[in-house]
């Protein structure tokens, strides 16, 4: 493989490996570098056997390295000394993007590497491609993608982050089979072999470290609002503070969790941690049971990635209805306890 | 303690974006707000104004329409309002933030021992104003805050983390972006409205300059759904609904057996 430049991919990681938004950065990452005839190095914040243990699930996604970057270095999270040491890599690799998830993290860094180096970042990208050199064609959301937008970026080194709903990784087989040149680097380079991590000493200063995560503990077990396979929502049609133990009844029986919208959480009726939407969570379950809700893009920009919404609500003509797969014409607080005794008395004939 | 807080002028949505034929962003009939995030970035302001005295300042960069939005501010209970005034030209990130630092060099306190913004505007969710006013103040940065505490000189401020938690401590003079759900902002008293109608507002012309990020086109995404299928009207249409939720195979005895989910 006659590869013309290199992409980073910042690789965020989570004890069971990369984590999922950073899978979508990468699989965005071999796209945009089929379309430059580049080649992905993997970046790792981590120490070389972490790192080594991380990459080995990607041993088919024709990433060409990958890079550690340990704690001798960087003492945890730290967002501007991540950033200088990506902008050093991308120097001494004449990198022609660097790309990470728009997480809080990777949103983050980029920034910190947009301000350091005055090049743009693009946030929220869904697809990026290489016109020619130093110009680029974006796809990106704007109102948490109630719009998207095309645009064009000239930039020797593009900064981009990647929308998690951006297309996950299974359009990959796909290059794969084409038998494109990504395809063909990805055998030579991976399949099977052990990856092979280079360590990277960055040159930081004092004020690199400045910003540095004094704690950092991701949750251990529950069902949280993001990952819930089921989500009950519940809007202003609940009407009030009271109205809501109908629902998380609802919630408990479906193995789901409450979920509510902006006007709910700005009425104080439940707190924001259980806000669905564009300034609150960003839900994908299984499924998503919408009760009294209106579906103001707000709250449309949280839940779209739902595989099935399924909506109660008074007013046959509301925006939701236009999203969801099916509808309940009617008033969740008669027919949520008809469902919730439904439920019940159809799980107790097992 | 004087804090500054940068707001945006965006367009108010409700239940749907309506395009104009020149492909922006129709708001003739719904009006402008200021982003979410930042409602909540002058409220928590105001209540440390509260608690330990010193002044809110807010600042924007918009049309001379946006001095509606820092009006909007002033009544929460900010003291100052400061509008960068453009002429209504898209302006990039870096623009953006090159004006405010030239801005902010210019005012008093030099710097402002805090600095807020939101985390991100709600139309064109950049996620970097804010750094980058930092990097050109030389200033620390901590951005998605959603908890913050002050106590002698060092703010300690905390942010969701996979579910869990992140905190930061960093020095003032700092930067912070917040997201909503840090706090409830209070509606706007009377007094207040009647002190922000009155208000000065100091007004700026910062130079325009072109982003290299350049939008070609917005267009609304194609629905991934069609209209709902309606199941029924009230309480009658609750077998139906169970029928269907077991098909997909979501009722919980249903998880284990099956191809229900296949759909």
């Amino acid at each position: 493989m006659n590869a013309d430049g290199r992409v980073l991919l910042l690789a965020e990681t989570e004890p069971s490996g990369i984590a999922e938004e950073s899978m979508r950065a990468l699989a965005f990452a071999g796209r945009l570098a089929d379309s430059a005839y580049a080649a992905v190095d993997v970046v790792l914040f981590e120490d070389r056997e972490e790192a080594a243990d991380a990459v080995r699930q990607l041993s088919s996604y024709g990433i060409s390295g990958t890079i550690s970057v340990g704690s001798n270095a960087i003492p945890g999270y730290a967002p501007a000394a991540w950033a200088k040491t990506l902008s050093q890599l991308a120097d001494s690799a004449d990198a022609i993007a660097i790309v990470a998830a728009a997480t809080d993290r990777g949103s983050e860094v980029l920034a910190h590497l947009g301000a350091m180096t005055g090049l743009p970042v693009a946030a929220n990208c869904m697809a990026a491609r290489l016109d020619s050199p130093g110009q680029w064609r974006l796809i990106r959301q704007r109102w948490a993608g109630s719009l998207l937008e095309e645009a064009a970026l000239e930039a020797h080194c593009a900064l981009l982050t990647v929308a998690a709903d951006a297309p996950a990784s299974d359009v990959q087989p796909e290059v794969a089979a084409d038998g494109g040149a990504g395809a063909g680097g990805a055998e030579a380079g991976g399949a099977g072999a052990p990856p092979s991590v280079r360590v990277y000493e960055p040159d930081l200063s004092e004020a690199d470290l400045r910003v540095c995560a004094a704690e950092s503990a991701a949750a251990s077990g529950g069902a949280s609002l993001a990952t819930a396979r089921v989500v009950v929502g519940g809007g202003r049609g609940v009407g009030g503070p009271d109205g809501f133990a109908p629902l998380e009844e609802l919630a408990e029986l479906l193995g789901g969790v409450l979920g509510v919208s902006r006007v709910v959480t700005s009425q104080g009726w439940r707190p924001h941690r259980q806000q669905v939407g564009q300034t609150g969570t960003k839900i994908s379950p299984e499924l998503y049971l919408a009760c009294g809700i209106s579906g103001a893009i707000q709250h449309m920009a949280g839940c779209l990635s739902s595989k099935h919404i399924v909506v109660i609500n008074t007013d046959e003509d509301a925006p939701i209805i236009s999203h969801a797969d099916y509808a309940v014409i009617g008033d969740l607080t008669e027919v949520v306890p008809a469902l919730v005794s439904a439920l019940k008395t159809s799980m107790s004939r097992l | 303690m004087d804090i500054l807080v940068c707001v945006k002028r965006v367009p108010t949505v409700g239940g749907k974006i309506v395009l104009t034929d020149s492909g922006e962003v129709d708001t003739r009939f719904s009006g402008f707000t200021v982003s979410p995030h930042e409602e909540c970035a002058v409220e928590e302001a105001v209540r440390i104004c509260e608690q330990q005295g010193g002044t809110v300042t807010v600042l924007t960069l918009g049309p001379p329409e946006a001095a509606d939005q820092l009006r909007e501010m002033l009544a929460l209970g900010a003291h100052r309002g400061v509008l960068l005034q453009t002429d209504g030209r898209e302006w990039g990130p870096i623009a953006t933030a090159a004006a405010i630092a030239e801005a902010v060099r210019g005012m008093e306190p030099t710097p402002f021992p805090l600095m807020f913004f939101g985390n991100e505007a709600a139309d064109t969710g950049g996620y970097q104003v804010a750094v980058r006013v930092a990097h050109a103040l030389g200033l620390p940065c901590v951005t998605g805050i959603k908890r913050l505490e002050l106590c002698d000189g060092v703010v300690r401020a905390g942010r969701d983390y996979r579910g869990g938690q992140e905190v930061f401590e960093v020095k003032l003079p700092a930067v912070v972006s917040l997201k909503e759900g840090i706090n409830l902002p209070r509606y706007p008293s009377l007094p207040g409205r009647l002190r922000a109608k009155r208000a000065e507002i100091t007004v700026r012309t910062p130079s325009w300059l072109a982003d290299p990020l350049r939008t070609l086109e917005l267009r609304v995404p194609e629905a991934p759904r069609q209209r709902a299928e309606i199941l029924g009207h009230g309480v009658a249409a609750v077998p139906e609904l169970v029928r269907v939720l077991g098909e997909l195979g979501l009722l919980p005895q249903a998880r284990t057996g099956g191809d229900g989910t296949a759909a």
